[in-house]
This record gives structure tokens, C-alpha cells and sequence, in this order.
């Protein structure tokens, strides 16, 4: 599977996933959430930043199922969902994942007929820290 | 923008045969393709004094200017974000030339994508930094960042499978009447696209573009120079590029609103320095590398509402004697895929006259780049 190439702007966000915790930076003087990490907040040009904690909870903006061809590792688990989650505490911030029946559970452990846009979901993370979701209500 | 209003004309098209495999390599293709459009200018390769191109074409600008013989360039430029650059440059060339920094301006693109690598499919790439949101969860593909908007698409609004398949029929009819095009004389039915493979649900195997070797270039020179060349000048009327606020890439996922993409950043700008509407427009080349860009773009560059791009493709608005004719050569899905190219060269040839699926007395022809990544686009008239 690949792995994140990290940069020095979302390290932060990579450390404390692999501690199981979902932060999104944020500007530490005007407080706007900002996504992908960068160095400079686009709404008041602030340099200073802070990594807050957030609840987790999202729902399903979007989805795809993809299918072969795929790298090998993701081809053989295909076809699996691939979902972009907008989160509840910060609804302009939307995460890329995939939706599993558990932490670290194979990308197609959920049947495709559970997956709907607008569904609820909550965070979860592999043993690698890699952010997963699951459905609040499977 | 005043002063490029009609100040310039594309007077010179050539490409080279387009294949899933060809033997020669893309900078011999390069070279085969803007040689033929200097001879269709009736321009020698020793007055060129401008080059455009992509930042992903791999032939240099002085591998094109010594293979060829150019003379002392004055102008070059490489335009970022794949098939969001084809009419940017175009626009960069007429630019350098309406302000006097060029006389004979190439544009090109040669692309062996048919017989090249699939980094989704044969090797492990080491993944581009922003990569790091979207890869490891198998978002892998161009195809998987489109399907996520047109999923969304079809929720939103009530677009459907039909919609995308009247896109890929209009295409693939067109390339039916173009014995250039890869897919000449190879119809396209509902059922086969209906029952074909899934690439990326809610995309299948007829949602996504070829894969092709080939190459394209066009002669840009001014207005006044273009009376005199050997065919009718083509003007470039209003040219645009659009990276909206907060865009990112083609997966665009963090604006505010990721349907309201480049394509309406780029037509403000587009429709405020022309004196054409959209609905002067007799025909239209619309960047599709995926048949979901078409119903945005269509959207974005206002042939229709917001929303409404789904429901426009019905009742043949696409085909022939539609409403707005499309990609009348077959497009990126059914003529060749070289980054969007070959809707710039067809442009020409619909306003020519010399189009094989010829919209009669076409006037108006708007030129897309890819949509979804930092775009732009062409309004050219006769």
C-alpha cells in the first residue's frame, strides 16, 4: 500500500494520527480552519498556526468505487469506497479516506449498499495511523 | 485585453497520425506535427520565432528549435497542470504577439500515453506531496478524482448515467464521421455502455478518454500577417485561464463549492472581453478527458444553469444540428487523448469549413482545457 510522503507542512497532521488523534490546523490568530496544511492562513495571512483537535464526526460529501486497473495492493482489494468526509466541526474542511467496518479492516469490508451520501461517520485509525471512517450507524 | 481582441489568428494546423502505439518517438512526432503546420501556414520553420507548450511535454523548446531549424526565438513558454494548459498556449503565443515580443509563434503537444507507463497500473511511483491526502486511500487515478465530483454531481442534481452516455455518444458519432480519429467507424451503443466495465463508479470503461500517441501544433502570427498567408485566418477573439481562490489540482475537494470549478473562473474573463455571448456559439470543443467534465464545463462557461448540465445533453443538444454541437472531431474520448489539443486544431477546422462533421456557417467556436485543474480557453471566430 502507499504510504504518505510527508511534507514539513502536514507532518503535524501525520504525528498525531499515528497517536490516534484527528487534528486540522488552524490559524492561531484568527482561528479560520485551513486544509491542506500550508504555511500561511489564506483569510488573514497569519503565519502562526496550531493543530486543534476535532471531534472526528463527519459526513459523506462524496464517494467512488474503483476498479482495476489499480496498483496490486489496491486492486486486489477492489472494488472499495473511497470517500471525501466533511467534517462536522468544520464543514469547509473535507478529508479523503475509506470507508471500512472497523480499524484497519480490508478498503472493501463494507457492502456497497450501506454507503450512501450524507451518511454519518466517525473516525477511526490503523495500527499505522493512517485515518479510516466508519458509519455511526452500520 | 482590448489589444488581443482578433489580433491574432491561428493560420497553420498539423498533427500526426494518432495510434495506440507508434513507433517514432514523441520528439520526433513533435517535430513531424509543427512542420506540418508551418507548411499548412505556408510559413518556413526559419520565421519562428515563439514556442508554447505544456510544462508535462517532455520535448524541449530546444530540442524543437534545433531538430527544425528555427530561427533566434524571443518567446517561449510552458504552461502548468496537464490538459488544463492546451488553449493557454495558444493565448500565451497571441499574447507575446500582439505586444510585439513574437512574429510566428508555435504551439504543440506530442504525447506518447498509448504505449506509455501507467503509474496506476505497472509501477509504485514515489507520490507527489499533495498526493499525501488522497493516495493512500486508493483515490489513485485521474478517473477516481473526476468520479468524486460527478457522484456528487448526480446527487446534487439528478444527473445520470444517461447523461454521461449521451456525452460519449456525441463524441464517438462525431469520430464515426473522422477517418482520423481512433475510433472511426467503431459506433458506440447504450448497451454497450451500459454494460461495460466499471473504471471508477459512478465512471465506466466509455466515461474515460483514449490513450494515445500523437502529436498536434498550431501557427499563431497577427491579424495583419494572417491575411496573407495561404489559408483563412482563424482569430483568437478572447482567450482566459482560471485557477479559481483556494483551488487545488484536480482534486478540488477544498474550495468552498468543488463543483464550481476552473471553468467559471476562466468564462468570466472569457465572455467580459468578447462580443459574443454564449449563445453565439455555433460549436463547441470541450476538454473531456472524462464525459463528466462536459456537463460542468457547460455549466461553467453558462450554456446553461448551474446544475443543469445533466439535463442539457438531452435531445441530441449535443449531436449534430443539436443545440451546441461538440467536440466535433470525436474528442479526447474518441478521436485521440493528447491533452486536449485536437479540440483546438478541430476548432480551426470548423471555422475553416473543413471540419468533417462540418456545422454549416460556424462562426463562433469555443475551445476548453481540462476542467478540474487550473484551466483556460479560446473563443475563436472566422
Amino acid at each position: 500500500m502507499l504510504t504518505p510522503v510527508v511534507d514539513d507542512d502536514g507532518a503535524p497532521f501525520w504525528e498525531y494520527a499515528a497517536r490516534g488523534e484527528l487534528r486540522v490546523q488552524a490559524c492561531a490568530d484568527c482561528g479560520e480552519f485551513r486544509f491542506p496544511p500550508r504555511p500561511c492562513c489564506p483569510h488573514c495571512r497569519s503565519f502562526a498556526a496550531e493543530w486543534r483537535r476535532v471531534s472526528g464526526r463527519g459526513r459523506i460529501w462524496s464517494y467512488v468505487r474503483p476498479h482495476p486497473p489499480l496498483l496490486p495492493d489496491y486492486a486486489e482489494q477492489a472494488p472499495y469506497h473511497v470517500v471525501l468526509v466533511e467534517l462536522a466541526d468544520a464543514p469547509r474542511i473535507r478529508l479523503v479516506g475509506n470507508l471500512v467496518s472497523g480499524p484497519g479492516a480490508r478498503l472493501d469490508s463494507v457492502p456497497a449498499e450501506r454507503i450512501r451520501i450524507g451518511a454519518r461517520v466517525q473516525v477511526v485509525f490503523t495500527s499505522t495511523g493512517l485515518p479510516q471512517w466508519v458509519l455511526e450507524r452500520p | 485585453m482590448a489589444v488581443l481582441k482578433d489580433a491574432t489568428a491561428i493560420v497553420g494546423i498539423g498533427q500526426t497520425p494518432f495510434a495506440k502505439q507508434l513507433p517514432a518517438t514523441e520528439r520526433a512526432l513533435a517535430c513531424r506535427a509543427i512542420l506540418a503546420a508551418l507548411d499548412d501556414a505556408g510559413i518556413a520553420p526559419d520565421e519562428v520565432d515563439a514556442l508554447a507548450s505544456y510544462t508535462m511535454e517532455e520535448t524541449d523548446e530546444v530540442e524543437v528549435a534545433k531538430a527544425l531549424g528555427l530561427g533566434d526565438l524571443t518567446f517561449f513558454s510552458k504552461v502548468g497542470y496537464g490538459g488544463g494548459g492546451s488553449c493557454a498556449t495558444v493565448a500565451h503565443l497571441a499574447a507575446a504577439i500582439a505586444t510585439g515580443q513574437a512574429t510566428v509563434g508555435v504551439a504543440w503537444r506530442s504525447r506518447k500515453r498509448g504505449s506509455g507507463p501507467r503509474p496506476w497500473k505497472n509501477t509504485t511511483v514515489q507520490l507527489p506531496t499533495p498526493a499525501q491526502w488522497t493516495r493512500p486511500y486508493g483515490l489513485l487515478r485521474p478517473a477516481d478524482e473526476i468520479a468524486m465530483l460527478a457522484r456528487r454531481h448526480m446527487h446534487e442534481y439528478g444527473t445520470t448515467r444517461d447523461h454521461l452516455f449521451n456525452v460519449a455518444l456525441a463524441c464517438r458519432n462525431r469520430a464515426n464521421q473522422n477517418p482520423a480519429a481512433i475510433m472511426y467507424e467503431r459506433p458506440l451503443t447504450r448497451e454497450m455502455y451500459m454494460n461495460s466495465r466499471w473504471i471508477s463508479e459512478p465512471l465506466c470503461l466509455f466515461d474515460n478518454c483514449l490513450e494515445t500517441d500523437g502529436a498536434l501544433a498550431c501557427v499563431v502570427v497577427s491579424a495583419e500577417r494572417a491575411r496573407d498567408c495561404r489559408r483563412t485566418p482563424v482569430y483568437v477573439h478572447s482567450a482566459a485561464q482560471g485557477l479559481p481562490a483556494q483551488h487545488h489540482g484536480m482534486v478540488n475537494y477544498w474550495n468552498d463549492d468543488p463543483l464550481t470549478g476552473p471553468a467559471w473562473t476562466a468564462a468570466r474573463h472569457l465572455w467580459k472581453h468578447a462580443d459574443l455571448t454564449p449563445d453565439d456559439i455555433d460549436v463547441a470543443q470541450i476538454y473531456d478527458a472524462f464525459t463528466a467534465l462536459i456537463p460542468l464545463s457547460l455549466e461553467g462557461y453558462g450554456f446553461c444553469a448551474r446544475g443543469e448540465g445533466g439535463a442539457f445533453t438531452e435531445g441530441g443538444a449535443l449531436e449534430t444540428g443539436g443545440r451546441l454541437p461538440v467536440n466535433t472531431s470525436g474528442g479526447g474520448l474518441s478521436e485521440a487523448y493528447v491533452h486536449g489539443f485536437n479540440l483546438i486544431t478541430e476548432g480551426v477546422r470548423q471555422l475553416r469549413g473543413t471540419s468533417t462533421a462540418q456545422v454549416p456557417e460556424a462562426a463562433a467556436c469555443l475551445v476548453t482545457a481540462g476542467e478540474g485543474v487550473p484551466t483556460s480557453a479560446l473563443l475563436l471566430r472566422n
